[in-house]
């Protein structure tokens, strides 16, 4: 951190030289490799594989405003059991929820294996300074969140200060302690593919453990597209540093459908070892229960209707 | 972990008969004199039907049909009257797409996601275009009022049986000539139901005629002194032969032949789409494509790069039952296609370039070839000049753009070639350069039929899709 100017003017003209050195995406070609995957045919044994991964996969999200203490109690039972007619049904991964409400959800998953993941850094604009989004993480760790999802400075980013984007995820990790990291990029506001791949490579550089695509507040959110250049980056940075970054897709998925279609995105562009929660997840809010009410379609050969799923 | 558990489509979609006739004057009747054929599933080698090889007293039938619908009917006929035929059979192969998308697949051996996503609707977009022009020749920039040919005798092959009697036959009709169709031995299934399909649009008898058979057939179908133009799809051998049988006679000719296609990709090119594009390149429809990416020219600062992708790719790819759909690379066509990419690849290894074969387990029965690369290919390898027509990919080097387009042209084809990069300048001087009939920049084997399509050089003459299909079947 103590640069002299002169060595923080060189380190963000390398970091922004390997950055625009990165191969381009091709924005025809991305979008139709990801519709092409898109109409891979999921049945039967692999359906019920992919349902309870992606079970597993989700991190149980609830950031509004109306947020209260008796909510998050109540998401963080939907997470341990997610089902409770069928003790087979795997738990989520984690509970999403904003900092102030971590303690909360701490308390309310004692003894569980779900995690406790807070959003942090003035989210979702991420527009304070750097002392108050820091205080932000250090707050949110000290509650109890094992996770914390930090936002990027978009601002920063698309004016070209690399570094400044880069110093900040390094600080934030730092604060984190031991705490995972997970960086959103918040795409829709990248707006191009390539900037996708340069701040996925800038974030994992700067040690991200995660890289997240939307804080879900800004459309468009997650696409497979995007997801699929954030694979790609995350594919190739581990070819590189031999370091597995995992990936996070948020926003707007809210059907089975959809989560087994990023899930072919993973297992075809970065290989079985990434479908795992410890290396993908889906933030969502309502596509748990359409993914219970699939899981349970499948086994009883019947749809339930929606009032069989608990609404939390 | 996830694997996909089997996706097959229903087959119970098609209604094969035990034997199919010939489709002349409207109806299907039999041969006077010709001797039937089994058709094989490639993928199971098992006999799916019988059909008949059509003897010159067949050709004679058609012929005569095809001239008598031309003369009483359908080159009398106003072209907004043959643009309504030629909807009609666009909204018919659209209604029966799944089950053209089944037939051709079960006849052919290519993965049901490429018949029912590519072949198909480009079919059903090829009748549409047409259909569009039928009214509109007075405009295509022919003269005020362009006159059809008469009868067009067309010989296609099986790499993409329906579209490729769909490039054939759309703007025939649309012009307002007639046909004598006759698909390739292997694949006769999807032309017999589209000969299926004219009936249900009520074509008037005689428009269309669709004759099976083999080379025979075809030979005294473009001798026969009836026709008045002759459209072949095809190798270059026998592209050649039948050129040597239309010199001097007034028959007008195109042919669309061999190829093989260089995809040129530069140090600054998108490379996971490039990779993609590479794969579309050879092993869409097991490489059975005549204007294929078979000749892959990377620049040497990212061949390593580019390669590792390559192979990680290729191991992705799925081989197996065509019927499957999540199947990525079907069956190849035929024993005698399969022998002659086996023959073509040893020949590769010997001449000392390296062999790289993705790791699959291929079915039991039926033709069935590995995704396959070869590296340390140099120019003068059997394998960079000829071509395979199967999914096997020859990789070459290059260091500067001028050399790229040099290796590039060397070659006695000139069909189709790809440009990577993100330099739009490069793009635009490469495409200057190529001697290709379709130069393709960040893509590749992408098809619209208001584009047209054809070869330069031994890859043959005439142009299909697009305005510039239409003057291989008028007067002008």
């Amino acid at each position: 951190m103590d640069q002299s100017p002169v060595d923080a003017a060189a380190a963000q003209a390398s970091l922004k030289r390997f950055l625009s050195g990165l191969p381009g995406v091709d924005q025809v070609g991305v979008e139709a490799r990801a519709a092409a995957l898109a109409t891979r045919s999921i049945k039967t044994t692999a359906k019920a594989e992919a349902l309870d991964l992606a079970v597993r996969m989700v991190d149980l999200t609830t950031l509004e405003g109306q947020d209260t203490p008796g909510k998050v109690r109540a998401l963080c039972a939907k997470a341990q059991r997610p089902d409770p007619s069928d003790p087979s049904c795997p738990h989520v991964a984690a509970v999403c929820v904003y900092g102030d409400m971590a303690a909360v959800a701490d308390e309310a998953l004692v003894g569980s294996n779900v995690e406790v993941a807070a959003v942090a850094t003035a989210f979702p604009s991420g527009r304070a300074a750097l002392e108050v989004k820091l205080a932000d993480v250090r707050a949110a760790v000290s509650a109890g969140a094992t996770e914390i999802d930090m936002v990027i400075d978009r601002g920063a980013f698309l004016t070209g200060r690399f570094l400044e984007v880069h110093d900040e995820i390094v600080a934030t990790k730092h604060a984190c302690g031991g705490a995972h990291l997970k960086v959103i990029l918040e795409t829709g506001e990248l707006a191009t593919y390539d900037n996708v791949r340069r701040a996925s490579w800038l974030a994992m550089l700067a040690g991200a453990d995660f890289i997240k695509t939307s804080t879900g507040k800004v459309s468009p959110a997650s696409t497979l597209p995007v997801a699929l250049v954030m694979l790609e980056a995350a594919r190739d940075f581990h070819a590189t540093t031999g370091r597995p970054v995992g990936v996070k897709v948020a926003g707007g998925i809210r059907t089975a459908k959809d989560a087994i279609r990023y899930l072919v995105l993973v297992k075809e562009t970065l290989g079985d070892a990434w479908l795992t929660p410890a290396l993908f997840r889906f933030g969502a809010s309502t596509l748990l229960n359409d993914l219970l009410m699939q899981r349970q379609r499948l086994a009883t050969g019947r749809y339930a209707g929606p009032d069989y799923f608990t609404l939390d | 972990m996830f694997e996909y558990a089997p996706a097959p489509e229903n087959p119970a979609v098609v209604d094969i008969k035990p034997a199919y006739g010939l489709f002349i004057d409207g109806r299907f009747v039999d041969s006077q004199g010709g001797t039937p054929f089994k058709t094989v599933n490639p993928a199971t080698e098992e006999v799916l039907s019988s059909v008949l090889a059509a003897s010159s007293a067949d050709v004679d039938r058609a012929v005569a049909a095809a001239r008598r619908a031309y003369d009483t009917v359908w080159s009398r006929m106003p072209g907004q009257e043959r643009a309504k035929y030629l909807y009609r059979l666009a909204r018919l192969v659209q209604e029966r797409a799944r089950e053209l998308a089944v037939l051709e697949t079960i006849d052919n051996g290519k993965p049901i996601r490429e018949s029912r996503d590519v072949d198909i609707p480009l079919v059903a977009a090829h009748f549409f275009y047409y259909a569009g022009w039928a009214d509109k020749l007075a405009h295509a920039g022919f003269g005020s009022s362009p006159r059809p040919l008469g009868i067009a005798g067309q010989v296609i092959p099986w790499n993409f049986p329906l579209l490729m009697l769909a490039w054939k036959i759309a703007p025939a009709l649309a012009c307002g000539n007639t046909v004598v169709l006759k698909p390739a031995e292997t694949t006769p299934l999807t032309a017999l139901a589209f000969a299926d399909l004219c009936q249900q649009a009520e074509l008037p008898p005689g428009v269309v005629n669709i004759l099976t058979g083999a080379g025979p057939t075809g030979s005294v179908l473009v001798r026969h002194p009836g026709i008045d133009k002759v459209a072949f799809t095809g190798s270059t051998e026998v592209g050649r032969a039948i050129a040597r049988e239309v010199a001097g006679t007034r028959k007008k000719l195109t042919l669309e032949l061999g190829g093989k296609a260089a995809n040129v990709v530069f140090d600054d090119a998108p490379l996971d789409q490039a990779v993609e594009g590479i794969v579309n390149g050879i092993f869409f429809n097991q490489g059975h494509v005549c204007c294929a990416g078979s000749r892959l020219l990377v620049q040497e600062s990212v061949v390593e790069d580019v390669l590792e992708r390559l192979k990680r790719r290729l191991s992705t790819l799925r081989l197996g039952d065509p019927m499957d759909k999540n199947t990525d690379i079907g069956a190849i066509n035929s024993a005698e296609q399969l022998a002659r990419i086996k023959a073509l690849t040893e020949v590769g290894e010997q001449e000392g370039a390296s062999r790289w074969t993705a790791s699959c387990p291929l079915p039991a029965r039926g033709y069935w070839f590995p995704p396959t690369l070869f590296t340390g290919v140099s120019q003068a390898h059997r394998i960079a000049r000829e071509e395979i027509f199967g999914p096997v990919l020859s990789v070459l080097t290059f260091r500067t753009p001028a050399e790229a387009v040099e290796k590039a042209n060397n070659t006695p084809y000139g069909l189709s070639a790809g440009v990577w990069t993100e330099k739009g300048s490069r793009i635009l001087w490469m495409a200057d350069r190529l001697r290709a009939g379709v130069v393709w920049a960040n893509t590749f084997n992408r098809f619209d039929p208001s584009s047209p399509f054809g070869g330069y050089k031994e890859s043959g003459f005439g142009r299909e899709g697009g305005r510039h299909g239409l003057e291989a079947y008028l007067d002008v």
